[in-house]
């Protein structure tokens, strides 16, 4: 019973390392670029539901509804603004570009916000759980990341295979000059999906931000996340991503409840080994 | 002659350092064929890259209906009925035949071209609507190329080397969709290296030579001698 708890644990708190992956993979395979600083946008998300929760006294669940959007709106401008200009042969520029990137969000929240550590509180919920079976318990607020997890990694499967901006986003990852041959400015598809990804981003973001304490240099902990989850999965794959996250959660769980201090050990070992045995990772998707 | 549908003036092309074009012109009436031939590096490629936008020219040295384009990126031009069905076809492989067309056909101008007229110009595209676009033969990635562009519902249609690497009898099938495209209002530019089907496809033919309009004319009053001559320098 104590490993089943241990194992749901895992699982639940692997959707949310999903969704940190499905951000980063959705950037990488659309347009070939690293995003370093994706971590400190989850931790910024964090920080635009605090300002929000604080100022209009609503639930951080709740404030997605404002965070999401504003995200997106601030992922449109960024690409526009600065990424599309590092974009080319070389993959070198935009790394370069999004680690200062990375760097100056860390900074400027230290600036603003101080080096605390912070928690978004979502009330009763935090402590609800109900009986799945004799001696096995799930939190309601685990649950609910898990479902939500799900929920965004179908969602993005949906937008990429049953709508016109999936398909050219498709279009997009295989040939960006000749999908401007199809009257589509591939400057705007891009920013249209770094627009999608901090829309996920803020929901990630505050999920694990309700979890777990977070500060202004937490960013690249969460990136590592992602990055192991994606190459756990395999790229392209959407439910692979799923499949990553769940496996890099469930590792650390078990990890923990052997020794509390080899809980991140334990995720990164998984990790390791998987990268040893298959380094194209679980369920590559060469196409589609 | 009526007022032309694109007209280009003097153009000179350049990659980097390297000049391609030196000082083209043309000019393509509403509902004309014309046939660019020219031996291999002539520049008929860049030609029609230019015009289409995926090159930038100077502003005035293309005009599309009296308007000048040459400072236009590709994605605008679409949307002002120029598509181009580009070298070696270009499918996206990550998508299907249908999806392929469907993408072609997203800008949503309007006009006589759907997915039911593409399938009925090319019936055999229609079984395979489906498959992945890397598992159709070269032939019918072709189709699905010129597809694509015609789901832009274009008024002019660049067509860059549609015979390349295809067996004659498929080239041949493929000319004979020329006339349909042309009834339903689209004026086309055909850069070829295969001269019988342009010179049969065509109402005039401009063959480049290093980068220069080398002879220019109608096509039923062209020498073999004198094409024979401009194509390869002789």
């Amino acid at each position: 019973m104590e490993w089943i708890n241990v194992i749901i644990q895992g699982v639940l708190i692997g959707g949310l390392y999903a969704m940190f992956a499905a951000g980063l993979a959705l950037i990488f395979g659309v347009m070939r670029l690293v995003n370093i600083a994706h971590g400190d946008l989850i931790v910024l998300a964090a920080y635009l539901a605090l300002m929000t929760t604080d100022a209009l006294a609503l639930n951080p669940l709740t404030a997605i509804v404002i965070v999401a959007p504003v995200m997106a709106a601030i992922g449109y401008a960024l690409q526009r603004a600065l990424l599309n200009r590092t974009l080319g042969p070389d993959l070198l520029p935009p790394l370069l570009v999004t680690f200062g990137l990375s760097v100056i969000i860390q900074n400027g929240l230290l600036e603003l916000f101080t080096a605390d550590s912070r928690r978004l509180n979502a009330g009763a919920i935090e402590v609800a759980s109900f009986p799945l079976l004799e001696g096995v318990w799930i939190g309601v607020l685990p649950l609910v990341q898990f479902v939500a997890a799900v929920a965004v990694i179908g969602g993005l499967q949906i937008l990429f295979y049953r709508t016109s901006l999936g398909r050219a986003f498709r279009a997009t990852a295989d040939d960006p000059s000749v999908v401007q041959l199809m009257g589509l400015d591939n400057r705007h598809v891009f920013a249209l999906a770094m627009a999608v990804s901090l829309a996920i981003t803020a929901v990630a973001g505050i999920l694990i931000a309700i979890r777990t304490n977070f500060d202004p240099a937490i960013g690249p902990a969460r990136l590592i996340f992602g990055f192991e989850a994606v190459i756990i999965g395999g790229l392209g794959s959407m439910w692979g991503t799923l499949a990553g996250g769940i496996i890099l959660g469930v590792s650390q769980a078990v990890g923990a409840h052997i020794d509390p201090g080899w809980q991140q050990l334990a995720g990164h070992l998984a990790f390791l080994a998987i990268l040893a045995v298959r380094p194209q990772g679980l369920f590559p998707k060469i196409q589609g | 002659m009526p007022e032309p549908l694109l007209e280009v003036r003097a153009l000179d092309a350049y990659y980097g350092d390297f000049q391609a074009l030196f000082g083209v012109s043309l000019a393509v009436a509403p509902g004309e064929v014309i046939a660019v031939i020219g031996a291999n590096g002539a520049g008929k490629s860049t030609l029609l890259n230019s015009i289409a936008g995926a090159l930038r020219s100077r502003r005035e040295a293309i005009l599309f209906r009296g308007e000048p384009i040459g400072d236009l990126l590709a994605y605008a031009l679409v949307a002002r009925g120029i598509a181009l069905v580009p070298e070696g076809r270009r499918l996206f492989p990550s998508l299907s035949l249908e999806e392929n067309l469907r993408i072609g056909g997203q800008l949503g101008r309007a006009g006589p071209w759907s997915l039911a007229r593409v399938y009925e110009l090319f019936p055999a595209l229609a079984e395979c609507r489906h498959l992945p676009s890397t598992a159709l033969s070269g032939g019918q990635q072709q189709m699905a190329a010129i597809g694509r562009a015609l789901m832009s519902n274009p008024s002019l249609l660049l067509c860059d080397e549609l015979s390349l690497g295809l067996a004659p009898i498929v080239v041949r099938d493929l000319y004979a969709s020329v006339p349909q495209i042309v009834a339903e209002g689209v004026s086309l530019v055909i850069v070829e290296q295969d001269i019988v089907q342009a010179l049969h496809a065509a109402t005039h033919v401009y063959c480049l030579q290093e980068g220069r309009v080398a002879l220019a004319g109608r096509s039923a009053e062209l020498s073999r001698e004198a094409i024979s001559a401009a194509y390869f320098g002789a």
